[in-house]
């Protein structure tokens, strides 16, 4: 009789790396279509118009792109922190008050500066603002050892409390018509974007943050004692490291990204502080983060697989399929990229033996 | 007369990644037989006992029970068929009491428990095997031997007809050790059967009737205890002959280099672990700290190497440097080898690379502007484990594949390149085999050669009579005696580590 096993791989396997999220993806859209054959949709139909939504034009990989950007900062971010075991779920928040500090940049020097000034202060600004976000949870982790993943999360309804709180009183637009929304930024607060699409200069930003943050963990003495820290912190106690001081400084370098990943939405796409700037890039962060196995070269390549669903996502709206459908969708994909896993680190054996 | 063996392993064989851990093995056990299974690190004893007590499925092979063809898929399935195991690192539930942990999740254990009756239980198990113990008393209040006590209670308590123990003396007291034999013995008259992994050939000579041995996977001899001696069994083990280090007392005793005064240190809990500790170390000698685990011995020696704050004085020739950073005492030339291995000493999920430079990475020689320069790195780890004969099969692939002799030999080799003028080092040769422990002792002679001050906290007391100059004995966070060795008896250090005052024991 054969027997199938599960068989744990001598090595990961490089290829298994590629193909078995590729067949997950597959086998996602596969279970897909009987969902959608179900819920009485042309499930052909309906992948036409997620592939084409997503993919299908240069308009929509653009689109596609721009979704990707603050997923990619975002999930970097994360990985940082989750590299030393600090689970720094509050990237959302970290997003919304970055958002904050470059817009108040925006809305206040705006006018008076040009763009080369405007936009690294906006950037400054904002990183500063996300780092406080992470270094509150930082400390209470590093001297009293509280949960950071509580606080990170808690920070994240500070935040997104702080934002509405502006746009619907202080800040809000005197010529919106009563809408939650500051004015406008001026040109000089806008980053450049590519050609006449959305793309904009975030993408840049988001590949050499990853570049940074790959030679900064694998080559740098800093990057030795993340490593380290964060495998085993009495290792790291014994090396003399200083771990309370690498705990602060870590959550502030993860949440000062996430701020970044802020500002590039502001000052790149909605030009203007608003309601809703991060639809939960925070969150999705977490999982890119995981599934790109805190490599950050792997974090761009996942993050735009994620825009895609986003992206795609919309466009199979406009045939009527419902938003809880697709939502089914991208939760069906993401059940098999992570039940995929499995499939990496063990291969199947099919065995004819019996073994006792 | 040919009995049936309660155990028959035939043909077993069991593969990891990279390596053969068992290869067509034939192991029996016969009622009432204390079988020792011995072998170097790494030759595959836990992996055949693993399998055995259903951990991991043999990838070939055939196991009987009593003469019948057994499949044991789980620990759960094993415990069935009358075997158990026991770790080394114990699976009790350290705030629950002894009873509770007794019952729980073993297969008959009532819904509800009855708090008499398990208790009654208890008694009657302790009372058959001499196994005294509390039964109301909570695991974190009992000592490592107590605590073995409770696991081997655990598997009488479910019918265990087969008791498998993996190195159970090491962190055993020599009393207790003596305690957990009359308990093998007793077991072993009722005709239950134990099979004992272990490294101490004296121990093997003492307490087993048959012995068999594994080297690379392969049952390399077996035979009755009455026909084996200790040096029989070295050479089955390792294939050669095992040169004992022997330290040479004839030296003048070199300067003080290091003076400790009323130390006091604090221990994870918060409480004194070390309440009082006064003593000088002398270049070229090795002092060896004796005493049961647990009194004291890691909280003095973090304390010593800067990785714990502490009170008190310590002086390093003449100066004092309790208040330096574990860095600082670094660069004076203080090292240590930790306890724990793999996780405090080196990182496991690291490359070994990486682990050699785990305590001067921050040294400008391995910078080149800001990168940590890997090609230097990789040419001085070569250095490291040329020199200290590390076996290993690739640099780049983590540490934790390597055997538990290999890790020492790096983690010390990796100590002893940044030339210490004082070493401290923790259980230096704890769960290694003969020749390891040798390879081990024997470079820490060569640095005592060299003049370097050498602090040794060890558990076996006839190795203290063979490395050491001196022995300070700690009891209960003090330390209550420093003697010389060549001046002593083991039954003097003996009744120091259970509390006797120095000048009974002199008296007496
Ligand atoms: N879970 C595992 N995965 C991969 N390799 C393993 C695993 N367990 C053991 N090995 C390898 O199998 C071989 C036998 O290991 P095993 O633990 O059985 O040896 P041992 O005789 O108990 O040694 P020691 O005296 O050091 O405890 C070793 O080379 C070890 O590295
Ligand atoms: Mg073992």
């Amino acid at each position: 009789m054969a027997k199938i096993k599960l068989i744990r791989r001598e090595k990961e396997s490089p290829l298994a790396r590629v193909l078995v999220p590729v067949a997950s993806v597959l086998m996602a859209f596969a279970v897909g279509w009987i969902i959608l054959a179900l819920a009485g949709h042309n499930p052909v139909l309906v992948y036409q118009k997620l592939y084409n939504g997503a993919l299908g034009s240069p308009y929509a990989i653009s689109e596609t792109i721009v979704k990707a950007i603050p997923l990619m900062i975002a999930g970097l971010a994360v990985s940082l922190a989750f590299r030393m075991k600090l689970w720094n779920i509050g990237a959302e928040g970290q997003i919304y008050i970055g958002a904050l500090a470059a817009s108040w940049i925006a809305l206040n020097l705006g006018q008076s500066s040009g763009p080369l000034v405007i936009l690294p202060l906006m950037m400054i600004a904002a990183f500063a603002a996300g780092a406080s976000w992470g270094l509150i949870p930082g400390v209470l982790r590093a001297y009293w050892q509280v949960n950071e993943t509580i606080i990170t999360l808690m920070l994240n309804y500070v935040a997104i409390y702080w934002v509405d709180y502006l746009i619907f009183g202080p800040w809000k637009d005197p010529n919106s018509m009563g809408f939650p929304l500051t004015p406008i930024f001026s040109a000089a607060a806008q980053l450049p974007t590519w050609g006449d699409s959305r793309v904009h200069l975030g993408l840049l930003l988001a590949i050499i943050i990853a570049i940074l943050f790959y030679l900064g963990i694998q080559y740098t003495r800093w990057g030795y004692e993340v490593r380290v820290m964060g495998q085993s912190p009495s290792a790291a106690r014994y090396a003399g490291m200083n771990v309370t001081k690498n705990i602060m400084l870590v959550m502030l370098i993860s949440g000062g990204i996430a701020g970044i990943a802020g500002m590039i939405e502001v000052s790149g796409i909605t030009h203007r502080l608003q309601q809703g700037i991060s639809p939960g890039y925070g969150y999705t962060a977490i999982i890119v983060a995981w599934l790109s196995r805190l490599n950050p070269l792997a974090i761009i390549m996942v993050a735009f697989l994620f825009g895609a669903l986003l992206v795609g996502g919309f466009a199979v709206q406009l045939v009527g399929v419902s938003f809880s459908i697709t939502q089914v969708l991208q939760g069906t994909v993401l059940f098999f990229l992570l039940a995929g896993e499995i499939f990496i680190n063990y291969k199947i054996v099919l065995s004819h033996k019996e073994v006792l | 007369m040919k009995r049936t063996p309660v155990i028959e392993m035939k043909g077993i064989s069991k593969r990891f990644p990279g390596v053969v851990a068992n290869d067509n093995i034939s192991f029996r056990v016969y009622p009432g037989e204390i079988h020792a299974l011995l072998g170097e690190n790494g030759a595959g004893k836990s992996t055949l006992m693993s399998i055995l007590a259903g951990l991991y499925r043999p990838d070939n092979g055939i196991i009987k029970v009593k003469g019948k063809v057994v499949r044991l898929d789980s620990p759960r399935k094993a415990l069935e068929a009358g075997i158990g195991m026991i770790y080394q690192h114990f699976r009790l539930i350290e705030k629950f009491t002894v009873a509770e942990n007794i019952v729980l999740g073993a297969p008959h254990s009532p819904a509800k428990i009855k708090r008499e009756l398990i208790e009654r239980e208890t008694e009657k198990i302790s009372q058959n095997y001499g196994l005294t113990i509390n039964p109301g008393a909570r695991v974190h209040q009992l000592s490592l031997g107590e605590q073995q006590r409770v696991e081997i209670i655990k598997m009488l308590y479910r019918g265990c007809e087969v008791l498998i123990m993996d190195e159970p003396t090491t962190v055993l007291t020599p009393g207790e050790v003596k305690e957990l034999f009359q308990i093998l013995r007793a077991m072993s008259r009722q005709g239950k059967c134990i099979v004992l992994i272990t490294h101490k050939l004296n121990e093997v000579m003492e307490i087993a009737d048959y012995v068999t041995v594994l080297r690379r996977g392969r049952v390399v001899g077996e035979d009755r205890i009455e026909n084996l001696d200790e040096s029989r069994l070295t050479r089955m083990m390792v294939a050669r002959e095992v040169e004992y280090s022997q330290v040479q007392r004839d030296k003048a005793p070199g300067q003080v280099i290091l003076n400790v005064d009323r130390l006091k240190v604090r221990g994870d809990l918060g409480h004194l672990a070390v309440k009082e500790a006064s003593f000088d170390l002398r270049q070229g000698e090795i002092m060896a700290i004796a005493g049961v685990a647990g009194n004291g011995q890691k909280e003095l020696v973090e304390a010593l190497a800067g990785i714990r704050p502490s009170s008190g004085s310590i002086e390093y020739q003449g100066e004092e440097i309790a208040h330096l950073k574990v860095r600082q005492r670094i660069s004076l030339g203080i090292n240590m080898v930790p306890e724990d291995r793999i996780g405090t000493g080196l990182v496991p999920n690291l490359s070994l690379i990486d682990n050699s430079i785990l305590r001067n990475y921050y040294k400008e020689e391995f910078l080149s502007s800001f990168f940590i320069d890997y090609k230097k790195v990789r040419r001085y780890t070569e250095g490291i484990v040329d020199k200290y004969n590390v076996y290993f099969s690739d640099l780049k692939h983590p540490v934790n594949y390597l055997s538990g002799g290999n890790l020492q030999k790096l983690l010390l080799g990796r100590e002893i390149e940044q030339t210490p003028r004082v070493l401290l080092a923790s259980y230096p040769v704890r769960g290694l085999d003969v020749a390891a422990a040798e390879d081990i002792y024997g470079l820490l002679l060569k640095e005592r050669e060299k003049g370097t001050a050498i602090l040794l906290v060890l558990e076996d007391l006839e190795d203290i009579f063979r490395i050491a100059d001196r022995v300070a004995v700690m009891y209960q966070g003090s330390i209550s005696g420093i003697l010389e060795v060549n001046k002593t008896s083991i039954e003097e250090i003996g009744s120091l580590m259970v509390g006797a005052q120095l000048t009974g024991v002199e008296n007496g």
